[in-house]
C-alpha cells in the first residue's frame, strides 16, 4: 500500500482513498438472529448503505475534491450489496470493490479485516477511511485490525480530517475533549458519526455511476485460502445468542408532603449522600 | 410481462427520497401557513438535477422518460411534500424541445437544466376560457420584427418564482378561421423583463391550497419576433402535444399523495385504541383503507402503461387521460378514508392530513377537470356523441 508521497512535487499532491463501507438492513428493520446460525439475517432483508459509511464516503469525497485523487468503496458483503457501492458511486467514489464469496460468510472481525486488507492491498491508496463501527452490529473492531494488517497508523475517533502535506491531521473526539493527533501517510481514519451530512445522490451521479468500474473479487482473488476467513477461519465464536436483562422499574416516589425527605433517603440508601 | 423497476429507477426513487426527507412535514406546514414558496427544495431539487431529468443530455439534462420523471415526482408527493411547486419546470421546456428552433434551444435548455432559468409558468386560461382553450382571447399582433401582446390570464402558477413565462396568445382573430384549432401561437416571454417594463402585471390569487397562483394583466407587452416558438398558427397542436406527459406526471402526484395517505392511515389505525383495540380492528375504519389502496394500485398501473406507451414513442391519449382520472380519484378516497380514519386529529393542521387533502383535491379539477377527461374518452375513444 506505501506509497511515496515525498517524492511526488508538492504542487501535484493528491489523496487516494479507499472508503471501507457496509450494507447494513435498512434503520426501519428490526435486526433479528437466525438461531441456528447465530448470524445476523440478511437474507430477504432490505438493506442500504450504512449511514456510518456514508459519512466516511462523504469525508473522502471533500478530501479528493481539496486535494484531487480519487475515491474507492471497498466492501465484503452478498452480491447485492453492489446496490451500496453503486450508491456512493452515485455520491461521486469513482471504482467500487466488492469482495463477496459464500466462503467468506461467518468471518469473525478478523476475518474481515483480513478480507478487506487484501483487497485494499491490490489498490495504492494514501488513507483509508472507516466508519467507527457499523450501525448493525457496532462491534468497532474492524478498523484496528485492518491497520494492523495494513501496517498503517489508526487516527480514530475523527471529527475533523485535513492533509496537510504528507500528512493526515485529524480532530479527534475524546470523552474529555478534543485531541489533534496527526500521522504520515499511509494512514487509516475512523471517522465519527455526525462529521458531516452525507451528500444525497444527485441524478447526473446515478447516471454516471452506470459506467464505473465495480470489481468483484472471491477469497480467493485476493489470496486468502479458506482456512484464514470464513466460519472455519474464524476465531472468535458465538456461543449463546440472548436479550440483555430487562431493566427493573425504577422507584416511585409520592410527594405527600415528605417527599424531600424520602428522595434524600433513597439518594442515602444509594450512598450518594 | 415485467411489472418491476430498473436499478437505475430504484435507484432514482430512493435518492429522491432522500433528499425529500430532509424536507419533513413541518417543513411543508409552515410553509402552508405563510403560503410561501419552497425555496430551499427547490433548490436542493434543482441542484441535485432532479428537474432537468427530461432534458436530452446533449442540453445539459439528463434525458430520461418519462417513466423516471414520474417517478420523481410521485415520491415528492409521498414524503409529504408538493411537486406542484416545482413539477412544471421539468415539463414546460418540452414545447421549446418539441417545436422550438435549434437557435432557441441551444439559447435556453441547458440553462434551464442547469436551473439557472426558470421556465415554470404557462400561460393559457383566461377569464373567459377555460377548458374551452380555442376561445382565447389574449391577442398578439405582429409589428414589424415584434409581437405586441395584449390581454388577461387567471390560474397562472408560479409566475413570480419563474424567469420565463410560456405564453399562448391568438394570432388570427376566431372569426376569420376555418379550422378553429389554429389562430393561437405560443410565446416564450422574458418575465422578468416583462415585469420590470410594466408590460405584464401579476396578481397573486388566493387560494385554498398553497398554489402560488396568480392573475397576469398584459398591456403593450413587446417581445423580439424570434420568441415565437414554432409555427404561428399552430400553438393549440403544441399544447396538446404536451399535455400527454403533463397527464402522467400529475397522475404520479396523486399516486404519491395516495401512498402517503394510505400509509398515514393505517399506521393511526394500527396505533389508536379506542373501546380497547385498534381502531383499524373495526372494519368501518379497515376497508375504507384497504380499498382507498387498492385503487391506488390500479390506477398506478394505468400510469405504469401510460409511461411505457409515451416513452415508447406509441399513441398514449386515452392511458394517460385515465390515469390522471384515476390517480386523482384514488388518492381523494385515500385522503377521506385518511380524514376519517384520525377523526378530529384529521382536522388538526400539525397532523398534515388536511393540508394533503386539500392539495390532492386539485388534482381532480386541474390541470384537467376529470369531466373533460370523461368526455374524451366518451367522444374519442368510444366514439359516442359529442357531449360538451
Amino acid at each position: 500500500m506505501a506509497r511515496h508521497l515525498l517524492t511526488r512535487p508538492v504542487e501535484w499532491l493528491f489523496v487516494n482513498i479507499a472508503v471501507c463501507a457496509k450494507c447494513v438492513p435498512i434503520s426501519a428493520v428490526t435486526i433479528e438472529i437466525d438461531p441456528t446460525t447465530k448470524r445476523v439475517k440478511r437474507e430477504g432483508v432490505s438493506h442500504e448503505l450504512d449511514p456510518a459509511a456514508a459519512s466516511a464516503v462523504e469525508e473522502a469525497l471533500r478530501l479528493v475534491e481539496a486535494h484531487g485523487g480519487e475515491v474507492t468503496v471497498v466492501t465484503m458483503g452478498m452480491p447485492n450489496a453492489v446496490d451500496e457501492i453503486r450508491k456512493a458511486l452515485a455520491m461521486g467514489a469513482e471504482r467500487g470493490v466488492l469482495i463477496s464469496d459464500p466462503a467468506l460468510a461467518g468471518s469473525d472481525t478478523l476475518g474481515t479485516a483480513k478480507a478487506l486488507a487484501a483487497a485494499i492491498k491490490k489498490g495504492q491508496y494514501d488513507m483509508v477511511i472507516c466508519a467507527t463501527e457499523s450501525t448493525d452490529t457496532y462491534s468497532g473492531l474492524v478498523p484496528g485490525q485492518l491497520a494492523e494488517l495494513l501496517g498503517v497508523a489508526a487516527l480514530t475517533f475523527a471529527k475533523k480530517v485535513k492533509v496537510e502535506g504528507s500528512k493526515a491531521v485529524v480532530r479527534r473526539q475524546t470523552d474529555f475533549g478534543y485531541q489533534v493527533v496527526e500521522a504520515e501517510l499511509p494512514v487509516l481514519i475512523t471517522v465519527s458519526s455526525g462529521i458531516n451530512e452525507p451528500r444525497y445522490p444527485s441524478l447526473k451521479g446515478i447516471m454516471g455511476a452506470k459506467r464505473k468500474e465495480i470489481a468483484t473479487y472471491s477469497a480467493a482473488d485476493v489470496g486468502l485460502s479458506p482456512d484464514q476467513v470464513g466460519e472455519s477461519g474464524a476465531r472468535e465464536k458465538v456461543l449463546t445468542v440472548g436479550k440483555p436483562p430487562t431493566r427493573a422499574q425504577g422507584t416511585v416516589v409520592t410527594d405527600e408532603g415528605d417527599g424531600g425527605v424520602k428522595i434524600a433517603d433513597f439518594l442515602a440508601s444509594l450512598k450518594v449522600l | 410481462m415485467d411489472f418491476s423497476l430498473t436499478a437505475e429507477q430504484r435507484d432514482i426513487r430512493e435518492a429522491v427520497a432522500e433528499l425529500c426527507s430532509r424536507f419533513p412535514d413541518a417543513y411543508w406546514r409552515g410553509l402552508d401557513r405563510q403560503r410561501a414558496y419552497p425555496e430551499a427544495f427547490v433548490k436542493a431539487l434543482t441542484e441535485a438535477g432532479w428537474l432537468a431529468a427530461l432534458i436530452p443530455t446533449e442540453y445539459e439534462g439528463a434525458g430520461l422518460g418519462i417513466t423516471e420523471g414520474a417517478i420523481i415526482l410521485e415520491e415528492i408527493n409521498h414524503s409529504g411534500g408538493n411537486a406542484a411547486t416545482a413539477h412544471a419546470q421539468m415539463y414546460t421546456m418540452g414545447t421549446v424541445l418539441k417545436h422550438g428552433l435549434d437557435a432557441q434551444k441551444r439559447k435556453y435548455l441547458p440553462a434551464i437544466a442547469r436551473g439557472e432559468l426558470r421556465l415554470q409558468a404557462f400561460g393559457v386560461t383566461e377569464p373567459n376560457s377555460g377548458s374551452e382553450t380555442t376561445r382565447l382571447e389574449t391577442r398578439a399582433v405582429r409589428q414589424g420584427d415584434r409581437y405586441v401582446i395584449n390581454g388577461r390570464k387567471i390560474f397562472i402558477s408560479r409566475a413570480q418564482h419563474s424567469d420565463l413565462l410560456l405564453l399562448l396568445a391568438r394570432t388570427t382573430p376566431y372569426d376569420e378561421l376555418s379550422d378553429k384549432s389554429r389562430g393561437l401561437s405560443v410565446f416564450l416571454v422574458d418575465l422578468t423583463e416583462a415585469v420590470a417594463k410594466g408590460q405584464i402585471v401579476i396578481n397573486p390569487v388566493e387560494v385554498m391550497i398553497n398554489h402560488h397562483t396568480t392573475e397576469l394583466v398584459i398591456q403593450d407587452l413587446e417581445i423580439p419576433a424570434e420568441n415565437l416558438i414554432g409555427e404561428e398558427g399552430l400553438g393549440f397542436r403544441y399544447i396538446i402535444d404536451g399535455w400527454n406527459a403533463e397527464r402522467i406526471l400529475v397522475a404520479s402526484e396523486a399516486i404519491g399523495d395516495g401512498h402517503w395517505f394510505v400509509e398515514r392511515a393505517s399506521k393511526y389505525a394500527s396505533e389508536r385504541v379506542v373501546f380497547g383495540r385498534p381502531i383499524g380492528a373495526n372494519q368501518g375504519i379497515q376497508f375504507p383503507i384497504s380499498q382507498a389502496f387498492a385503487h391506488i394500485e390500479a390506477a398506478d398501473l394505468m400510469r405504469h402503461k401510460a409511461a411505457w406507451l409515451f416513452d415508447t414513442g406509441q399513441k398514449c391519449g386515452f392511458e394517460a387521460n385515465s390515469a390522471k382520472l384515476l390517480a386523482s380519484q384514488a388518492s381523494w378516497e385515500a385522503a377521506n378514508a385518511c380524514l376519517d380514519t384520525h377523526g378530529g386529529y384529521g382536522f388538526a393542521v400539525d397532523y398534515d392530513v388536511e393540508r394533503k387533502l386539500r392539495e390532492t383535491r386539485l388534482l381532480m379539477t386541474a390541470p384537467i377537470s376529470n369531466n373533460m377527461v370523461l368526455n374524451f374518452i366518451g367522444q374519442n375513444v368510444l366514439g359516442m356523441p359529442r357531449s360538451y
